[in-house]
């Protein structure tokens, strides 16, 4: 099997698998709602306020959604030998990897830009920064999947390892973050938002490019 | 200077001192630490040492 | 490589074989302590009390001479984690691990030190203990990324993967410290207008800059006493069952 078969099979099967627990698809996009859901009632329902945390709020939910669903990446795969069967295949192992970021972005971090509507009408995010949070979604949801794989193959050998995940990988999420956010509040309040987005996208060139490499390495370290 | 004077440091006497205090603890700390716990952990090899463990 | 004269060389090597260094960072230690406790006293005497006081801030900003070598050493040190990583990744060398884990505590306390010491210099100075500035911001990151490396050390048993996945981290997470540094700073510029920043004018009087120095020196001079020890404890835990460890057990039983 060439490499490009290889690539696409991978992405071909995690989705079947995927799809397999069709219900269990939805979570992260039910866990992104309900937690947006939680700042109108922690805070009151001020319209003014929030309308001026939206951008925030919206993005450090994805955030955490994304964050919740890192541990599957690889988890099932490890425990049932199929990771160990990836590391003996032929093929580069940063192929396969990034193949399964792709996959794993697919089935938890696209579904994330079907609640964008509702989030936005929720906290009273201007029409005119719509454009912008799809953008955003599109751009960031990926670089999440793809900063979080390094955590994840850090540690999916350890036992519970869910907590150090979380404290490995926020920081790295954090410029994420920062731009993110800051693009939606700026086309919120109308203003030019290019170089945040130019910027996100940068990011998520270079990581495509620079994290299936280490991950792989940590995913070796971890299966011994 | 008197004593006093130098110890007031113009009314900030408490962010200077808190500040250089725990500065101090903290640095101690990173020294004595691994210290203490190297020493203990010799005593314990050469208790399994004399007792034949390895 | 004939750049590097033999016994240069031979150093290095001997360097790298943990009982030559166990024996060597013994021998060091006292004297680094005796140069540490001059240069703290030097710089602590020119600090506290040969130095003028500021027009401005009084008094209170003597915290400068702690709380900036702190802030330097915290970003130091990370980058000599990233290059012990990158060394301890390529050349598998197992000193570069060592020193690599033994100098994360150390970088974690100075970032800790820094954020506490501003935190009370701003507090008089500024009002506030703690504001969103970008270099606050950033700091407090860096330690997460200090924490995270010794919380994954920790965690894996074996050590040698230990090393080699903290190793991965240092570097990933170096990668990270100009990106959060250029994007804090330009996200705290948009939502706030730029705080009072004290040590950016060059112009520093010399009676100031002079313990300054002497502080970070003496605070390098600390790093090293404090990673040797460090080293030392890792060396044992990592070696027990070694040779050279029995026979160090032999001569101090």
């Amino acid at each position: 099997m060439s490499i490009i078969a290889a690539f696409f099979a991978i992405i071909r099967r995690d989705l079947l698998l995927a799809f397999r627990r069709r219900a269990e698809m939805a979570n992260p996009l039910f866990f992104f709602v309900l937690v947006v859901t939680l700042f109108p009632l922690a805070v009151g329902a001020q319209p003014h306020l929030l309308q001026a945390m939206a951008p925030g709020v919206i993005w450090v939910s994805a955030l955490l959604a994304a964050l919740l669903s890192l541990d599957g990446m690889f988890r099932s795969d490890f425990e049932d030998g199929s990771l160990e069967q990836m590391l003996l295949s032929h093929h580069p192992l940063s192929v396969l990897v990034l193949g399964k970021v792709i996959a794993h972005w697919l089935v938890t971090g696209l579904p994330l830009l079907l609640a964008a509507p509702l989030l936005a009408m929720f906290l009273g995010l201007p029409q005119q920064a719509m454009g912008t949070l799809w953008l955003t979604l599109i751009l960031a949801t990926p670089l999440l999947s793809l900063i979080g794989a390094i955590g994840v193959a850090l540690t999916v050998g350890l036992r519970r390892g869910g907590m150090i995940l979380s404290l490995l990988v926020l920081p790295l999420y954090v410029p994420v973050l920062i731009f993110a956010s800051s693009a939606v509040d700026r086309a919120a309040g109308g203003l030019p938002v290019a170089a945040q987005l130019n910027i996100l996208s940068a990011m998520l060139l270079a990581a495509v490019v620079l994290v299936p490499l280490p991950t792989s390495v940590a995913l070796k370290m971890s299966v011994n | 200077m008197t004593w006093q004077v130098f110890f007031d440091m113009g009314g900030y006497a408490f962010y200077v001192w808190t500040a250089y205090g725990v500065t101090f603890l903290v640095l101690l700390i990173n020294i004595v630490l691994p210290i203490l716990q190297r020493k203990q952990l010799l005593r314990q090899l050469i208790l399994r040492q004399k007792r034949g463990q390895r | 490589m004939s750049v590097i004269p033999a016994p240069v060389g031979r150093f290095f090597h001997k360097m790298a074989s943990p009982p030559h260094f166990y024996a060597l960072a013994e021998r060091f230690i006292p004297w680094l302590t005796a140069i540490l406790l001059l240069l703290l006293a030097a710089g602590l005497y020119g600090g506290l009390y040969l130095a003028p006081s500021d027009y401005q801030q009084g008094e209170s900003y003597r915290i400068i001479y702690i709380h900036v070598p702190a802030a330097w050493m915290s970003l130091f040190i990370y980058v000599l984690m990233a290059v012990m990583a990158a060394i301890a990744l390529v050349w598998r060398m197992k000193l570069a691990e060592v020193m690599l884990i033994a100098s994360a505590p150390i970088g974690a306390g100075f970032t800790f030190i820094a954020l506490l010491t501003g935190s009370l210099w701003g507090k008089p100075m500024w009002g506030a203990w703690w504001v969103w500035d970008a270099r606050l911001t950033f700091e407090l990151i860096l330690l997460f990324q200090y924490l995270g490396v010794m919380s994954l050390y920790g965690a894996i048993e074996d050590k040698r993967s230990a090393a080699k996945a903290v190793s991965i981290l240092a570097l990933v997470g170096v990668v990270n410290v100009p990106i959060i540094h250029y994007s804090v700073e330009w996200w705290s510029t948009l939502h706030q207008g730029p705080t009072v920043t004290k040590m950016d004018k060059p112009s520093i009087h010399i009676s100031m800059l002079v313990p300054l120095l002497l502080m970070a020196v003496a605070f390098k001079f600390y790093y090293l006493i404090a990673v040797l020890q460090n080293a030392k404890l890792e060396l044992l835990k990592r070696e027990a069952t070694s040779q050279w460890v029995k026979t160090l057990l032999e001569k101090s039983a």
